[in-house]
C-alpha cells in the first residue's frame, strides 16, 4: 500500500478564521480502496479539514494532492470534478420526494425534454442492487416515511451517482439503531469493495474500529495521530483524541504539537 | 409492504444479489392497508376532495332540485373559471411553500390594462390580451425577485403588491370607474359555447388521448421490468376519466353546450399539471418546496425556479383576471376584489395541496374551485345570505387545513421509524 499514489494527500494545511487558527499544518492522506476514519473531539478541526477537502473553505496555506497531483480545490465543484461526493450529516434530501426523485435531483435523466422517469427508476433499482441496499422496498417510496438508515443509504447511493472515487461521510450512523447502524456500516464497506476512497467522520469509536482502515485522529487543528485499526485498541485513540499521550504509530512529517 | 421479500433485520451479505433486490422493488404497494395509510398521511388528496364534493353536490340536490341542472351546471363552469386559473398560478406557489396575496389584485390591474387598451387606445383584442399578460409576467418577476433577492417572506411582498396594484388599478381605469368591453372576443372567451357535435369531438379526443398517454406509461414500465399499477386500476382511471368528460358533455349539450371558458380552463390545468409532473423544472419546484437548502445543494438554481413561479402565478392571475372580465363584460374598480383572493387561495388548500410546499397538484386548482364555487351556487339557489355562504365557506377551508396539518402529523409519527 505504500507504494501506491494515495488519492488524496493534503500536507501542512492550514486554515485561518481571523485570528483562530482552525487548521495548523495538517497532514492527510487517503489510499485507494480505504476508509479512513477522522475522529476529534468537538472544535478539532475534522469539519473544517472536511471543508478544505471538498472546497467549501479553501486552505490558507499548504498542499493538495490528488493522485499524486497538486490540484487548488477553491470551490465544491472543483471537488466534484476531481471526484469527491461529500453526504453531510443532514443529508440533504427531500422529504417530499421519492427515492428515484431524490438520486436524480439536479441531474435528472430526460428525453426531448421531458423526464425519463423509466430509465431513471431502472438505474435507482440497479445502483441499490449493486449496493445491496435491501431495505428499500419500494423505490417510489417517499422518503420522508423512511427510517435513518434507508434515508442515510439514499443519501450514499445518490452521492455515488456521479461516479466519485472519493466519498466523505459525515457522522454517518449518528441517530441510527443498532440494525441501521449495520445497515450503513455494511454499505460503507461495499463503497471501499468498489475502490472507493472513504472518509468516515464520526463520534462513534465502536462503528469506526468496525469498519475503518486507518484512524487519523485531529487534535486542536493539528495531526493527534495516525493509527492502523489493527494494530491499536479504542483506548489508545480516546487518549490521543483527548491529548493524554498523543502516541500511536504516527507517520506524519510535520507532526502538529499539542499547544501552541 | 405487499412485497413478498422477507425482510432481512441483519445486514445483507456483502456479496452484491441484483436480481433479489430488484425482485423486491417488483411488487407495487397496492393493498388495502397501503391505500389507507395514504389516505391518512394526505397522499389521496384528490380522492378526498372527490369525496368531499359528492356530498357536498348530494346535500344541495336533495334541498334543491335544480342544483344539478344542465343550465345551473352551465352557470357553475362559468362561475369557477377565473377562480381556477388564478388557483392555478397559486398551486405553484404553494408547491414553493409561499404564498401569493397579490393574486387577486393582479387580475384587477391586467384586465384594467386589457380593457383600457381594448377598448380606450383602440388596440386589437390579442395585443392587448398579450399585454395584459406580459404585465402580469413582469409583476410576479418583480415580486419574486424582491423576496429571493432580499429574502423577504412572500407574505409581505405580496401583501404590498396586494395594495399597491389595487392602486395602480384605479389610475389604469380613471375618473369613470368602469370600462365596459366591446363585443368581440374579449367577451367571447367566457361568452361563447361549442355547438352540440364539437362538443363530443372534443371529448372524445381528450379522452382517447388520455387513455393513450396512460396506456403508454404503463406499458413502458411494464416493458421495462419495473412496478407498475395493477392493470384493472389502469382501466378503472381511464374509465372514470371517460365517464366524467362524456357525462359532462352530454349535460351541458342539454342547455347551452361545452362553454369555451372550460376548455380553457382544462387546456391551462392539463398542460401545467404535465408542466409539473414531467419536465425538470415542475421537478425542481416540488424539491426547493420540500427542502430548499437540499435543492441548492444539488445543484438547482433556486433563485430562477422561485423568480419563475411567482412569474408564472401572476401570469395566471391575469390570464383568470381577462376571463373575469369576459364574463363580467367589464373591468370596474372592484374587479379583482371581494372574495376572489381567498376564494383561489382556499380552493387548492381545500383540494388537498399542502400550504407547507412540496405537496399538491394542479388539478387542485379545479378540484377546489369546484367545491367553493358549488357551495356558493348551491346556498345562492336556496336564497342564502352572503354571511352563510362566507362562514360555510370558511368552515369547509378550516376543515380542510386541519386535515393538511393532521396529515402532517400522520407522517411525522410515522416517519422516522
Amino acid at each position: 500500500m505504500a507504494e501506491t499514489t494515495p488519492l488524496l494527500e493534503l500536507r501542512g494545511i492550514t486554515k485561518r478564521f481571523g485570528a483562530v487558527r482552525a487548521l495548523n499544518g495538517v497532514d492527510f492522506r487517503v489510499m485507494p480502496g480505504e476508509v479512513v476514519g477522522l475522529v476529534g473531539d468537538n472544535g478539532a478541526g475534522k469539519s473544517t479539514l472536511v471543508k478544505v477537502i471538498s472546497g467549501i473553505h479553501p486552505g490558507d496555506e499548504g498542499q493538495y494532492l490528488w493522485e499524486g497531483q497538486k490540484r487548488s480545490v477553491n470551490s465544491p465543484p472543483d471537488a466534484t470534478a476531481l471526484g469527491i461526493a461529500t453526504v453531510y450529516q443532514d443529508l440533504a434530501l427531500c422529504d417530499n420526494l421519492d427515492v428515484v426523485e431524490n438520486l436524480f435531483l439536479g441531474q435528472e435523466a430526460t428525453v426531448g425534454g421531458l423526464l425519463s422517469e423509466v430509465s431513471m427508476e431502472k438505474k435507482a433499482n440497479d445502483l441499490l442492487a449493486e449496493l445491496s441496499v435491501t431495505t428499500i422496498q419500494s423505490v417510489r417510496g417517499e422518503v420522508g416515511a423512511m427510517s435513518g438508515g434507508q434515508r442515510q443509504s439514499v443519501a450514499i447511493a445518490r452521492s455515488l451517482l456521479g461516479d466519485p472515487k472519493m466519498v466523505i461521510l459525515d457522522e454517518p450512523t449518528a441517530a441510527l439503531g443498532v440494525a441501521q447502524t449495520a445497515q450503513v456500516l455494511a454499505l460503507i464497506k461495499r463503497l471501499k469493495q468498489r475502490g472507493l476512497g472513504v472518509i468516515v467522520i464520526s463520534h462513534n469509536l465502536r462503528d469506526v474500529f468496525e469498519v475503518v482502515d486507518r484512524i487519523w485522529v485531529m487534535r486542536l487543528g493539528s495531526n493527534g495521530g495516525e493509527f492502523d485499526v489493527d494494530n491499536t485498541n479504542e483506548q489508545e485513540v480516546v487518549a490521543a483524541i483527548t491529548g493524554l499521550t498523543g502516541n500511536g504509530n504516527r507517520t506524519s512529517k510535520t507532526e502538529g504539537t499539542v499547544t501552541q | 409492504m405487499s412485497t413478498t421479500e422477507e425482510a432481512t433485520p441483519t445486514p445483507p451479505p456483502t456479496e452484491p444479489d441484483p436480481t433479489a433486490a430488484a425482485a423486491t422493488k417488483e411488487s407495487m404497494p397496492t393493498g388495502a392497508k397501503d391505500l389507507l395509510n395514504r389516505v391518512r398521511t394526505g397522499d389521496l388528496g384528490s380522492l378526498r376532495v372527490l369525496i368531499l364534493l359528492a356530498i357536498v353536490w348530494i346535500i344541495f340536490q336533495s334541498q334543491e332540485s335544480r342544483f344539478l341542472s344542465a343550465t345551473n351546471i352551465v352557470n357553475l363552469s362559468l362561475q369557477i373559471t377565473a377562480v381556477a386559473l388564478i388557483s392555478v398560478g397559486v398551486v405553484l406557489v404553494l408547491l414553493l411553500g409561499e404564498i401569493d396575496l397579490s393574486v387577486g389584485a393582479v387580475s384587477g390591474v391586467t384586465s384594467a390594462i386589457v380593457a383600457v387598451l381594448s377598448v380606450k387606445h383602440g388596440w386589437g383584442p390579442v395585443p392587448a390580451i398579450l399585454a395584459g399578460l406580459a404585465v402580469g409576467a413582469a409583476i410576479g418577476t418583480f415580486q419574486g425577485f424582491i423576496s429571493t433577492r432580499f429574502g423577504i417572506p412572500t407574505f409581505v411582498v405580496t401583501l404590498a403588491g396586494l395594495l399597491g396594484w389595487q392602486g395602480l388599478q384605479l389610475k389604469v381605469l380613471g375618473e369613470t370607474g368602469t370600462v365596459n368591453l366591446n363585443p368581440g372576443l374579449l367577451t367571447d372567451l367566457a361568452g361563447k359555447f361549442l355547438s352540440d357535435g364539437a362538443g363530443w369531438i372534443v371529448a372524445i379526443v381528450c379522452v382517447v388521448l388520455f387513455a393513450l398517454a396512460t396506456m403508454r406509461g404503463y406499458q413502458k414500465r411494464v416493458a421495462s421490468g419495473l412496478a407498475a399499477p395493477a392493470f384493472p386500476l389502469v382501466v378503472i382511471r381511464i374509465a372514470a376519466v371517460a365517464i366524467a368528460a362524456l357525462l359532462f358533455v352530454y349535460v351541458v349539450n342539454q342547455d347551452r353546450g361545452v362553454p369555451v371558458a372550460v376548455l380553457i380552463l382544462v387546456g391551462f390545468v392539463a398542460a401545467f399539471d404535465f408542466m409539473t409532473r414531467r419536465t425538470k423544472f415542475g421537478r425542481h419546484i416540488y424539491a426547493v418546496g420540500g427542502n430548499m437548502e437540499a435543492a441548492r445543494r444539488a445543484g438547482i438554481a433556486v433563485f430562477r425556479v422561485r423568480v419563475l413561479v411567482f412569474a408564472l402565478a401572476s401570469t395566471m392571475a391575469a390570464v383568470g383576471g381577462i376571463m373575469a372580465a369576459s364574463r363580467l363584460l367589464a373591468v370596474n374598480q372592484s374587479s379583482g376584489g371581494s372574495d376572489l383572493l381567498l376564494n383561489s387561495i382556499a380552493g387548492p388548500v381545500i383540494a388537498g395541496t399542502s400550504l407547507f410546499g412540496g405537496r399538491g397538484n394542479v388539478w387542485s386548482a379545479l378540484l377546489g374551485a369546484l367545491v367553493i364555487g358549488s357551495i356558493s351556487n348551491g346556498m345562492d339557489l336556496l336564497a342564502y345570505t352572503s354571511a352563510t355562504k362566507f362562514m360555510v365557506t370558511g368552515a369547509v377551508l378550516l376543515g380542510a387545513v386541519v386535515l393538511d396539518s393532521a396529515a402532517r402529523m400522520g407522517r411525522a409519527a410515522s416517519g422516522r421509524v
